[in-house]
């Protein structure tokens, strides 16, 4: 009898897509596959600067020479790299002077995400950076944060007005050739964000990138850099969705952070992109590289990420304590279900003194899905007094799933502490019940029981967003929108 | 208010109530004892709809409607609170936004607006008072590391603040020092009123001396087999059960 609670458990955790709409917009694009000459015509496009273009061949021809990695624990055939279409771009008029330029269309596609792109309308407090496909379309509040000397903008607006800063940083912390996915990237990236906060200023708002996927067949490949001068703070927050399509489409992305002395940066992900159909058809392989690097002493990155969507996802956010007394952390929920694979975890590398990291990590699996751990903590010889303390727990939903921790763990001297803590549980149908006699439905019961089981987590994320997050994780495990 | 007929429930193929009769009228305390194993939980988990028992007899009559035939968010909503022999913990989740949860969904059920943030928080003050129970165990992680009588002690705050009609109280007070079952008693004695009633299930007698019961039941094998006004649970307490299965015995026999 047991049986029949869980699969009423089981019946509530069916997911459905909400932002599976495509956006009729024409679009400018690339023709299909890749070689030198697709890179040259990203470049040309975005009327890059010689070194940019020479940057990217060399990752290009680097990445012909590389094989996609196979250790991550997840399943999918060859991507076959001539298949995708390298740059998509909304067509409009070629550039904008205001949030208002922007195609109704699109305008509307973002209302209909929950996404004001007016900057009247938007909650106070937050400045966003829309990514359609291959470029950003719209950065709000830029003239108020440039009053501070803050840089917000695209990547590609970067390049053009402040080329030194982008030289100096781009690829210090994830060469371009550092994986099979961050040297593709750094061939073909064709947007994405650039933040700069100078010395002693505490950025007043959230700054966030909103990335959308809407074209067929293409790939998303943007590139966020984020620098933090000396004392400097921000919190920045990346949310994303994309079409339902049959086919699955390539996201392989790469952020990069750099944190000056006594710099702190908080860098939450909100990743929804399209998880594929009950069946495991189509959805996202989103194969990211994410590292940040605690440069001066005493700083601070705090990587939170709330992973629903994606077909695949292969991510792990990372940072090199390289200041002393700096301090790294990753907070994360990963939920998968149906065919969902993720394998996410986290690398913590100590370098400098007394340098402190934190991991934190929940995973939900239902359905049929796979749920994997997977962390390297580093204690270098000369990090002496450093710390690590990580929590891993997995939360099952049905028998059908799988959850999977695989800690690495180096520690080469003898005056630092590492702590590793685990737990697999189940959703068991006695706290079903226990619900249901006080008034509450099976699926509530199953959204607060999960909310519970992440609430370390999403206690990190910027207040704006915790409440869409906690809806999110709901609605990715049940039948209810909204 | 509840009538249970010939009521017969089991799990997986295991027979364990074999025919239950009950008539609960409004206003009225009902006492449930007997032996360990008797079917008392279980009893207290049909009326309550866990879904791995199976009733294949009988009929359960509530505020005249079909019992049976309503999910056990529904019961709850109806009306029907039932206080755990064992509570459940559920991590990460305080007492508080559990309750906030429980007593909106059964607003919406009855077709009224949530209760905002500052008429919530009044309503948990006062029956905070009402049972005695200190804020940050509320705001702690339903159950999780409490001892077992601060358990109790939730279960019954929780029942002050959904206000139920039908109260079953599963060994509340086991596990709870003299004073817990004084204050226990106390909040039971202050919800109780002539428009809702109470089942409560017990094995100690010293609960009376606190509640007054309109009537006690022994439960042997799956059925009540004695019911009488309060002294029979002194009766019980003095003879053990031992005279009842004696008699039990000697009557199937024949
Ligand atoms: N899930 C179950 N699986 C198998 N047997 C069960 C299950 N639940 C109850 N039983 C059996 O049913 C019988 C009655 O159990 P129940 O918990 O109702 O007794 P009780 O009268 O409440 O006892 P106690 O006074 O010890 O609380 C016992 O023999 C018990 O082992
Ligand atoms: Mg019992």
């Amino acid at each position: 009898m047991n049986d029949v609670v869980l699969s009423n458990i089981e019946k509530t955790v069916l997911s459905d897509y909400k932002y599976g709409f495509v956006t009729n917009i024409r679009a400018d694009e690339a023709p299909m596959g890749l070689n030198e000459d697709i890179v040259r015509f990203i470049s040309a496009k975005k009327n890059e600067p010689q070194w940019m273009l020479e940057w990217r061949l060399k990752a290009f021809r680097q990445w012909l020479k590389m094989e996609e990695p196979v250790w991550a624990n997840v399943k999918f055939p060859p991507i076959n790299y001539q298949d995708i279409i390298y740059y998509s771009a909304p067509k409009q008029r070629p550039s904008l002077n205001s949030v208002d330029d922007i195609d109704p269309e699109l305008k509307r596609t973002f209302d209909k995400l929950g996404i004001s792109l007016d900057e009247q309308k938007r909650i106070s407090g937050v400045a966003v950076d829309v990514v359609v496909d291959s470029v950003s379309i719209a950065t709000t509040f830029k003239e108020q944060l440039s009053k501070l000397g803050i840089i917000f903008c695209s990547i590609s607006e970067a390049i053009q007005k402040h080329p030194d800063l982008v030289k100096k940083y781009m690829g210090s912390v994830v060469p371009a050739t550092d994986n099979y996915f961050a040297a593709l990237n750094s061939a073909v990236f064709s947007d994405g964000s650039f933040c700069f906060i100078p010395k002693g200023v505490r950025s007043p708002m959230e700054l966030s990138t909103y990335f959308r996927i809407n074209a067929e067949n293409t790939g998303q490949f943007e590139r966020t850099l984020i620098v933090a001068e000396e004392g400097s703070y921000v919190s920045y927050l990346e949310g994303c969705t994309a079409p339902m399509r049959d086919e699955n489409q390539l996201h392989a992305a790469v952020v990069e952070l750099v944190a000056h002395e006594k710099a702190e940066i908080k860098y939450s992900t909100v990743q929804n992109w399209y998880p594929g159909d009950k069946e495991g058809k189509g959805g996202i392989y989103n194969f990211v590289t994410k590292r940040g690097i605690c440069l001066g002493d005493h700083s601070k990155i705090s990587w939170t990420q709330v992973e629903t969507g994606s077909a695949i996802t292969w991510k792990y956010p990372s940072v090199i304590l390289k200041g002393n007394h700096s301090i790294g952390e990753f907070y994360s929920v990963a939920v998968t279900n149906n065919h969902q694979q993720a394998d996410t975890g986290t690398k913590m590398t100590h370098i400098g003194k007394n340098t402190k990291s934190r991991i934190v990590s929940k995973g939900i699996s239902a359905g049929v899905s796979n749920n994997s751990y997977r962390g390297l903590v580093h204690i270098n010889k000369n990090a002496s007094n450093s710390r690590n303390f990580s929590q891993c727990d997995s939360l099952l939903l049905g028998d059908k799933c799988g959850a999977h921790t695989f800690p690495y763990i180096e520690v080469k001297n003898n005056s630092s502490i590492v702590e590793h803590e685990a737990t697999t549980s189940k959703i068991g149908e006695d706290q079903v019940f226990y619900c249901n006699q006080r008034g509450i439905d099976t699926e509530t019961a199953v959204a607060l029981i999960i909310n519970g089981f992440a609430k370390e987590v999403m206690n990190q994320l910027p207040m704006e967003f915790a409440v869409e997050a906690q809806k999110l994780l709901a609605i990715s495990l049940e039948g209810s929108v909204g | 208010m509840l009538k249970i007929e010939n009521l017969h429930a089991g799990i997986e193929g295991k027979k364990i109530l074999k025919g239950i009769n009950l008539e609960i009228k409004a206003g009225e305390v009902h006492v449930i004892m007997g032996p360990n194993g008797s079917g008392k939980s279980t009893l207290a988990s049909v009326l309550a709809g866990r879904e791995n028992y199976e009733v294949t007899e009988g009929s359960v009559e509530y505020m005249g409607k079909e019992l049976l035939d309503m999910s056990p968010e529904d019961r709850a909503r109806e009306g029907v609170f039932l206080a755990f022999q064992y509570p459940v913990e559920i991590p990460g989740l305080s007492t508080t936004n559990f309750m906030k949860t429980a007593v909106n969904e059964i607003r919406k059920y009855h077709g009224q607006e949530p209760l905002d943030a500052v008429a919530f928080l009044r309503m948990m003050k006062e029956k905070m008072a009402l049972v005695n129970i200190d804020q940050s165990l509320l705001s702690r992680p339903l159950n999780e590391g409490f001892s077992g009588g601060e358990k109790k002690r939730n279960e019954i705050f929780q029942m002050a603040m959904l206000q139920p009609k039908l109260a079953i109280m599963d060994e509340t007070d086991s596990g709870l020092d003299i004073d817990a079952i004084r204050i226990v008693s106390d909040s039971v004695n202050k919800l109780h009123n002539k428009d809702n009633a109470v089942l409560l299930v017990t094995h100690y007698q010293r609960l009376l001396d606190y509640i007054i019961p309109d009537f006690v039941h022994v439960m042997y094998n799956g059925r009540i087999v004695k019911s009488g006004p309060k002294e029979l649970a002194l009766e019980l307490e003095e003879k053990g059960y031992d005279f009842i299965k004696n008699e039990i015995d000697v009557a199937e026999e024949a």
